[in-house]
C-alpha cells in the first residue's frame, strides 16, 4: 500500500513538474514578447504600438510553424535537436559524476574529423562504413575527452580550466588539419574538407518518401536516442553508474566506501567525451557531409544549458534538448517571417533554464500550489 | 644519513611532486631550447624603442638558454629553491618565451616593446573579470555569469556611449553589470538557485539579449554604435621610462584603472573588516552568521560590486579598443577570466598575474601572423593554450577555492 502512495506521489510530483515546465515556458515568451515590443525602435518612435505587438504574433506563430508546422518544420526541429541531445547526455553525465564538461565542443571537433577521416578514406558499403564512422567519431571524441579527465586524476588540474583550453586547441587544430592535403577539398583553398561519398553519408530518416529532399533529418536523431537509453541504462543499471552518482553526490563518500575515484573522473570524461564525439560525427556525416572550422558552432555551450534544464536525467535531458532544437528550427523561420533576428531563442531558452531552476519565483508570479521541484545536481564546485 | 630523508617531513607529498615538477620541466624547456630553438640561424632584431634595435644571434642565445635552465632544472631537483621556486620559474618562463620569440623572428625584426603594450592592454578584461568573480567566490557566489556581465557591460558602454560620451559608457556598463549581477544575486541568494545553473542562464540572457539588440536595433541605427574610444594617456616623468614607459604607463585609462582595482582589492579583502568578514562567508557563513555576520546582506552588496567591475570591464571593448559593438564581441574572454581566478587561487594578484599571461597570448597571436618560422601558424597560435595547460597541470595543481562557494545560505541550518 505504501509502495503504490509512493508512487502515486511520484507520478502527481512529475506532473507538476511537467505544469511548472509549461509555465516557465510560458513566461520566458511574455518576457520575451516584451523585448520584442520594447526592441521595435521605429514602430515605438511612430507611436505604432500595435504595429510593434503584432509583430509578437507573427514571431511567435513562426515559432510554432516553423518547429512542429509541417512534416519539414519537424524534420527540421529533429535535425537540430540531434547533436543538442548527444552534447545534452555529453555534459549529464559529467555533470552526474560532479565534474563539469566545458569541453564538449572540443569534443564534437575530434569526434566529427574521425568520423569524416573514416568517411571518406573507407570506400565499403554504407551497412559497414557508417557504423564504422560512427564509432570511429565516439573513439576520437573519447580519446579527447579522456585528455581533461587524465589531467584532473593524476594532477588535480580542474576541468573547467582544462577543457577550455583544449577547445581552444581543438579549434586551431582542426584549422589546420582541414589545410592537410589529407582532409582539404581539391580546388579549394579556404579551410573546407572533402565530402564524405555519398555511401558513407548517415542515411536520411524519412529516405522512404520519394521526392522530398527537403527532410533533412538523418539517423543520427536514432544514434542519439539510442544514447539517451544507453546513459539511462548505465546510471540505474550498472554498478559503474551506481559509482558515477554516488561520487557526483559526495565525493568523499565514496572514496572512503573504497572507489576508486581517480577512475570514476577518468571514466565520466571518456563518456562525455564519446557523447559529444558521437555529435559530430552526426553533424558531419549526416548534416553537412563535410567539416568546416565551426561545424560545432555553439552547441557544446547550448548543451550546458540542456543538461541544467533536464537536471542531467536522460529524459530530462532529452526532453530539454528537443525543446531547445525545437526553437532553433522555428527561430529560423522567426527570422524570415517577421523581421525578428533568430538571437531572441537564445533569450528564450536562457528564461526558460531561468525560470525552471527557481520553481519558487514562478509559484510567486502564477500563484499556484505545485510541489517543490528540487533543482538539478550540478557540479562539485571548483575544489578537487 | 641521506638529506632527503631528513628534509622529508617539512614538504608534504604533494609539494614534493610538484617541486619535482618544476625541475624537470624547467629541464624540459632547456632541452627545447637546445634542440629546438637553436635550429634556426640569423639574427633576431626586437625593437625597443625607435631609435634602438636589440639583436640578438638566435642560436648562442639559445644555447646560452638551454645552459641556464637546465642549470636551474638541475639546482630545482638537486636540493629546490624553497620560497624562491616561484620566483626562479617565473624568471625561466620569461626566458624561454624571449627565446621562442629570438627563435620566431631570426633574420628578421619584431616590435618587442609594441607586443609588451599591447600584452597590458589585452589583459585588461580579463583582469577585471577576474576580480568579478574573486569578489563573489570569496563570499561563497559561484560567478560563472562573468562571460554575460563583460559582454552587458560592453553592449551598455556601446549605447550609452553613443549617446552620451565615453565616461557615461563606462558608467552605463557599470550600471549594466550590476543589473546583470543583481539577477544573479536574487536567483542565488533570495530564491537559493543553484549559483552555476543561474550563472549560465545569464551567460545565455546577455548573449540573447545584446546578440538580438545588436541585429534589431543597431544595424538599423548605427549611430547608437559608435562611441569616441579612449585615448592612451602618457603618464608624465613614467612614460619616459624606456620600454617599461610605453609597455606600463602609455595606456588607456582602463589599465591604470585595472591596477588600482587590483590594489584595492587586495587591500580590502586582506587588510579590512570587510574582507575579513567576506572571506569569513566564503569558507563558513554558519560560524560567520553565528557571530552577528549578515551573511546575505553582505553577499548582496559583494555580487554588486563584483558586477560593477565586471561591467566596467565590459566596457574596455567598446571605450578601450574598437569603439563599437558587435555580436559576442567578448567571444570567451569571461571563462578566461574564470580560469585566471582559478589560476590565480582566488587572490587579486594572482588573479592578474594569470590575466597578463593570457594577455601576453593573445598578443603573441596577433604578431605570429607576420612572423614566417616553418611551423604552421595554427601550433604557434595553440601554444599559449598548451602552456596553461602544462602550467595548470604540473604547478598549480589542486587548488583550494572557498568552501562555502557554491552553497546557498540558510541561516536556520
Amino acid at each position: 500500500m505504501k509502495n503504490l502512495f509512493n508512487k502515486l506521489g511520484e507520478r502527481l510530483n512529475r506532473v507538476s513538474s511537467m505544469k511548472l515546465t509549461l509555465l516557465a515556458v510560458l513566461s520566458a515568451l511574455i518576457v520575451g514578447a516584451f523585448i520584442i515590443i520594447f526592441s521595435d525602435v521605429d514602430n515605438l518612435k511612430n507611436g505604432d504600438i500595435l504595429g510593434a505587438i503584432s509583430t509578437v504574433g507573427s514571431a511567435y506563430w513562426a515559432l510554432v510553424v516553423g518547429s512542429f508546422g509541417s512534416l519539414r518544420a519537424i524534420s527540421n526541429t529533429i535535425n537540430s535537436s540531434t547533436p543538442l541531445i548527444l552534447c545534452g547526455v555529453s555534459v549529464a553525465i559529467a555533470f552526474k559524476a560532479g565534474l563539469f564538461n566545458i569541453g564538449a565542443t572540443g569534443q564534437m571537433l575530434a569526434g566529427g574529423m574521425t568520423a569524416l577521416w573514416v568517411g571518406f578514406a573507407m570506400d565499403g558499403p554504407g551497412i559497414i562504413q557508417v557504423p564504422l564512422a560512427i564509432l570511429a567519431g565516439a573513439i576520437g571524441g573519447a580519446v579527447f575527452g579522456a585528455i581533461p579527465g587524465v589531467l584532473k586524476a593524476r594532477t588535480g588540474a580542474h576541468e573547467v580550466i582544462t577543457t577550455i583550453m583544449l577547445n581552444n586547441m581543438a579549434a586551431f587544430f582542426i584549422l589546420w588539419l582541414l589545410k592537410t592535403d589529407l582532409f582539404q577539398r581539391e580546388d579549394r583553398t579556404d579551410p573546407i574538407s572533402k565530402l564524405v561519398s555519398a555511401q558513407g553519408r548517415l542515411p536520411r530518416l524519412f529516405g522512404f518518401l520519394d521526392g522530398r529532399s527537403d527532410l533533412v533529418a538523418h539517423i543520427g536523431f536514432i544514434v542519439a536516442i539510442g544514447a539517451v537509453v544507453a546513459y539511462w541504462w548505465f546510471l540505474k543499471k550498472t554498478t559503474t553508474g551506481f559509482e558515477f552518482r554516488a561520487y557526483g553526490l559526495n565525493a568523499d563518500a565514496a572514496t572512503y566506501a573504497g572507489m576508486h575515484v581517480k577512475r570514476l573522473t577518468v571514466l565520466s570524461m571518456v563518456f562525455a567525451g564519446g557523447f559529444a564525439g558521437l555529435a559530430g560525427a552526426a553533424e558531419v556525416l549526416g548534416t553537412y557531409g563535410y567539416a568546416s572550422t565551426n561545424f560545432a558552432g555553439n552547441i557544446g555551450f547550448d548543451a550546458i544549458a540542456i543538461a541544467l534544464l533536464g537536471q542531467s536525467s536522460p529524459l530530462g535531458t532529452m526532453f530539454a534538448a528537443i525543446l531547445f532544437g525545437a526553437l532553433q528550427a522555428g527561430g529560423r523561420q522567426m527570422q524570415t517571417n517577421s523581421d525578428v533576428p533568430i538571437d531572441l531563442i537564445i533569450v528564450l531558452r536562457a528564461l526558460i533554464v531561468m525560470f525552471i531552476a527557481a520553481p519558487l519565483l514562478i509559484k510567486t508570479i502564477w500563484r499556484t500550489k505545485s510541489a517543490h521541484v528540487s533543482a538539478g545536481q550540478t557540479f562539485r564546485g571548483w575544489g578537487s | 644519513m641521506n638529506l632527503a630523508i631528513e628534509t622529508a617531513p617539512l614538504l608534504s607529498n604533494e609539494q614534493r611532486k610538484r617541486a619535482r615538477n618544476v625541475g624537470f620541466s624547467l629541464i624540459f624547456l632547456a632541452l627545447i631550447s637546445a634542440f629546438f630553438f637553436s635550429g634556426r640561424p640569423g639574427d633576431a632584431g626586437f625593437k625597443l624603442v625607435d631609435s634602438f634595435t636589440l639583436v640578438l644571434p638566435s642560436q648562442p642565445f639559445a644555447r646560452a638558454l638551454a645552459v641556464l635552465l637546465g642549470a636551474l632544472g638541475a639546482v630545482q631537483l638537486y636540493r629546490g629553491f624553497g620560497k624562491w621556486t616561484n620566483v626562479v620559474l617565473a624568471i625561466s618562463t620569461g626566458a624561454f618565451v624571449v627565446g621562442f620569440l629570438a627563435w620566431a623572428t631570426s633574420g628578421g625584426s619584431f616590435n618587442l616593446t609594441g607586443m609588451l603594450q599591447d600584452t597590458v592592454t589585452r589583459s585588461v578584461p580579463i583582469t577585471l573579470g577576474a576580480i568579478a568573480g574573486i569578489l563573489c567566490e570569496r563570499s561563497g557566489i559561484i560567478n560563472i555569469a562573468i562571460e554575460g556581465q563583460l559582454l552587458g557591460g560592453a553592449f551598455a558602454g556601446a549605447v550609452v556611449g553613443s549617446l552620451y560620451g565615453p565616461w557615461a559608457g563606462v558608467l552605463g556598463a557599470i550600471v549594466m553589470g550590476v543589473a546583470l549581477s543583481a539577477l544573479l544575486a536574487v536567483f542565488a541568494i533570495r530564491f537559493r538557485v543553484d549559483q552555476v545553473i543561474v550563472g549560465f542562464a545569464i551567460n545565455f540572457f546577455s548573449l540573447g539579449l545584446t546578440s538580438f539588440l545588436s541585429q534589431r536595433v543597431l544595424t538599423e541605427h548605427p549611430e547608437y554604435n559608435i562611441v569616441k574610444p579612449f585615448t592612451p594617456y602618457a603618464i608624465p616623468l613614467l612614460s619616459d621610462i624606456p620600454v617599461i614607459g610605453v609597455a606600463l604607463f602609455t595606456q588607456t585609462y582602463f589599465v591604470y584603472i585595472s591596477v588600482i582595482a587590483v590594489v584595492l582589492t587586495t587591500w580590502f579583502m586582506y587588510r579590512t573588516r570587510w574582507g575579513l568578514r567576506t572571506r569569513a562567508i566564503g569558507e563558513y557563513p554558519q560560524a560567520a552568521g553565528t557571530l552577528g555576520v549578515d551573511v546575505i546582506r553582505l553577499r548582496y552588496r559583494n555580487v554588486w560590486i563584483a558586477g560593477a567591475v565586471a561591467g566596467l570591464g565590459g566596457a574596455w571593448w567598446p571605450i578601450g579598443t574598437v569603439g563599437r559593438f558587435d555580436q559576442n564581441i567578448t567571444s570567451g574572454r569571461g571563462f578566461i577570466a574564470l580560469a585566471a581566478v582559478i589560476f590565480g587561487r582566488w587572490h587579486p594578484v594572482g588573479a592578474l598575474t594569470a590575466a597578463l599571461v593570457f594577455g601576453l597570448a593573445e598578443a603573441i597571436q596577433l604578431k605570429m601572423s607576420n612572423l614566417d618560422t616553418g611551423i604552421p601558424s595554427e601550433f604557434l597560435l595553440m601554444a599559449p593554450y598548451i602552456v596553461t595547460l602544462i602550467v595548470v597541470a604540473g604547478f598549480v595543481g589542486r587548488s583550494r577555492a572557498p568552501k562555502a562557494a557554491g552553497q546557498a545560505y540558510d541561516a536556520s541550518k
